[in-house]
């Protein structure tokens, strides 16, 4: 089991990142359209398209690999006193019954909604360029199926704490600057 | 049971299950979906077909396409880049020299050191724990009192969420539907008022108290022309990022996102010329965007299903009832729904108070004649405590994590007292001067509108296109 926790880490994580370095391109982008505009006084037609896009489909593709850090915020100041075992047997029964249906949900009416903008092969209309925008809907099906991935992997992840008693770590990314600094100065928090 | 008390169902039970410590994302998304479910249920529908499920999809794609979310990935990206150009010990080493006349001068430099940073970064925890490893020995070190060094530093780094560009006032705005632009000039002043008051407030304790700060014992080595260049090195070229960021956006000469994609550009510059730019550094900010965009935008991704399931059951109109029932007036009602957002801030973070609880206060504002730009400073002013008030005082924890192990998390907590004081005073300021908040936007954009005079006999001015009748 944890070599498959493994895998979908890695996975959510390669995907999360990939998409990631869209934030090099929106800021290259942005900044070209801002010299376009006032240096040569001719704006693009696409920048504003292009900048949604990449936004869109960096924060949904991320959301995944965000997962797999323990990322998303929790209200936890009485979680985080709790026996890791206890945690562990509560998060498995919320993944059950709020994670799974609320994804499910997500990637069951996007397939629709996608599928409806792909037929039509729907096209952007905040300008004339004409910028297809079916592929950032059918992003939200993607990044509901790499959240049910990871989803099962944290399932796992639960029912190894349940049995082991101990949480595995989560290792092997980078880290904010506090929680590196907090770990190398022997810090309490988290 | 009636619909508007499911929706009062609805929130008492999230708030509950908040307490569980699952991700709010998720949660938040499935109490929408659920309870979304049974509002919109129809008989006569197969479950698939209910609206809930094409609601959820449309709310999850308008977040994906909404233009002022998209200068946070840009935000936070600037500030990775920043927080990793080496730039903080040579800011606060050359603010310490350039103040050493003033009373306190370690504390002062390490206030504006905190309070320049955190505004350049907006992330609080990073600025606080390499301050907490850098000035907070220093000053022990000199002598300082535990209390006032642990104060200025805590509090100093808080300001990052307040002083624009603040990522914290983007969500504010994207959840109020109000211009970042003008959110941002209304803030500038209070945030200065703030930042004013917590410079005084150490100056004037040191000078009734010089034992606090004793006065470091051997003289400078550096000369007045030395001092004058260690601040142009360090101090101007960080000061005048921010400068033209925020410029750019309140002269109107950039949007938020546009302003914010430059300024990462001038951060990777900066980090050139200081000789800290790595790949790895480049990878690691561009990662850690990544993941705190997300945790930010599916926070949105939940809310908006759950606070627009709320609103369609009724649950809006109980909480403006109740609110017109207690016949409270405007104050009573700031005064209640600052004193919630207060409280909620000791277990919850800013961006949970912000995207999930304001909009619930949102729709009594009209009834009050409250303005949102205001509201949203008052609530920006009050989550500095947030920062600051156990059990969850996130700047106090940081500190303590890297801080030697004599300084105990209390007198943390008591260094912080005298800063959450001021919080309190800058807020019935703000409500008894509105002009504080209101100066800078009118200035800027409440101008009467020019009528441009137009000559009707004037054939340049009219589109010939429309005379002759073709496109």
């Amino acid at each position: 089991m944890e070599s498959i926790i493994g895998h979908i880490d890695k996975f959510s994580r390669t995907v999360g990142q990939t998409f990631g370095w869209s934030v090099i391109i929106l800021t290259a982008g942005t900044c070209f359209e801002v010299f376009m505009r006032y240096v040569l006084n001719d704006p693009t037609s696409w920048a504003f398209d292009m900048s949604y896009m990449l936004y869109g489909a960096l924060f949904m593709m991320a959301g995944a690999y965000t997962l797999s850090r323990s990322g998303h915020v929790r209200g936890d100041f009485i979680y985080r006193k709790w026996k890791p075992i206890n945690q562990a047997k509560v998060d498995l029964v919320l993944y059950v019954i709020f994670f799974f249906p609320g994804i499910l949900a997500m990637v069951g009416s996007g397939l629709e909604y996608g599928i409806t903008s792909v037929r039509q092969l729907e096209l952007s209309t905040n300008s004339p360029a004409g910028v297809p925008v079916w592929p950032l809907k059918l992003i939200i099906i993607a990044a509901g199926v790499t959240m049910l991935i990871q989803g099962a992997g944290e399932v796992m992840r639960c029912l190894v704490c349940i049995k082991t008693g101990n949480w595995l770590p989560r290792e092997g990314d980078v880290e904010e600057l506090e929680v590196m600094l907090q770990k190398e100065h022997g810090g309490v928090h988290e | 049971m009636s619909d508007p008390m499911i929706a009062l169902l609805m929130l008492g039970l999230f708030i509950c299950l908040i307490f569980l410590g699952f991700p709010i994302a998720f949660t938040l998304m499935a109490m929408g979906i659920g309870f979304g479910f049974y509002a919109y249920y129809d008989p006569a529908e197969l479950f698939y077909q209910n609206k809930i499920f094409f609601l959820f999809v449309q709310n999850t794609f308008s977040i994906m396409n909404n233009d002022v979310l998209i200068s946070i990935p840009l935000f936070l990206f600037m500030g990775y880049i920043v927080e990793r150009a080496n730039i903080l010990d040579r800011l606060f080493l050359s603010l310490q020299i350039g103040l050493r006349n003033l009373p306190g001068s370690m504390a002062v430099a390490a206030l504006i050191t905190c309070a320049l940073f955190a505004t350049a970064t907006g992330i609080v925890g990073a600025v606080v724990t390499l301050m907490g490893l850098l000035a907070l020995p220093a000053m022990l070190k000199a002598g300082y009192d535990q209390k006032l060094s642990a104060g200025v530093i805590t509090a100093g780094g808080t300001l990052g969420i307040l002083i624009p560009p603040s990522i914290m006032l983007i969500v504010y705005a994207a959840t109020a539907g109000i211009s970042v632009v003008k959110l941002y000039a209304a803030a500038l002043i209070p945030g200065f008022v703030l930042a004013g008051f917590y410079l005084l407030y150490v100056i004037g304790r040191v000078v009734a108290n010089p034992s606090l700060a004793p006065k470091p014992k051997e003289a400078s080595t550096y000369g007045f022309i030395a001092s004058v260049l260690m601040l142009l090195q360090a101090f101007l070229p960080l000061a005048a990022l921010i400068l033209a960021v925020l410029g750019s956006i309140l002269f109107g000469l950039a949007t938020p996102s546009e302003a914010a994609a430059m300024g990462a550009l001038g951060g990777i510059v900066l980090a050139v010329a200081y000789g800290a730019f790595t790949w790895e550094r480049l990878r690691e900010s561009v990662f850690l965007t990544a993941r705190t965009t997300a945790m930010v935008c599916w926070l949105f991704v939940g809310s908006w299903t759950f606070s627009s399931v709320f609103s369609y059951l009724g649950g809006e109109h109980v909480i403006k009832d109740v609110m017109l029932h207690l016949a409270v007036g405007t104050i009573g009602f700031l005064i209640i729904t600052q004193l919630i957002i207060f409280i909620l801030g000791w277990p919850l973070e800013w961006s949970e108070i912000i995207i999930i609880f304001v909009p619930i206060f949102l729709p009594l504002l009209e009834h009050f004649n409250v303005d949102p730009l205001f509201f949203g400073i008052l609530i920006a002013i009050n989550l500095q405590t947030s920062f600051l008030t156990p059990p969850m005082a996130m700047s106090a924890y940081y500190l303590k994590g890297v801080a030697p192990k004599s300084l105990e998390l209390w007198t943390i907590f008591k260094g912080c007292f005298p800063f959450l004081g001021m919080v309190l005073i800058t807020l019935v300021l703000v409500y008894v001067q509105p002009k504080i908040v209101t100066f800078l936007p009118d200035l800027l954009y409440n101008q009467p509108p020019e009528i441009p005079q137009i000559d009707p006999n004037d054939e340049t001015v009219v589109n010939p296109a429309f005379l002759t009748g073709s496109d």
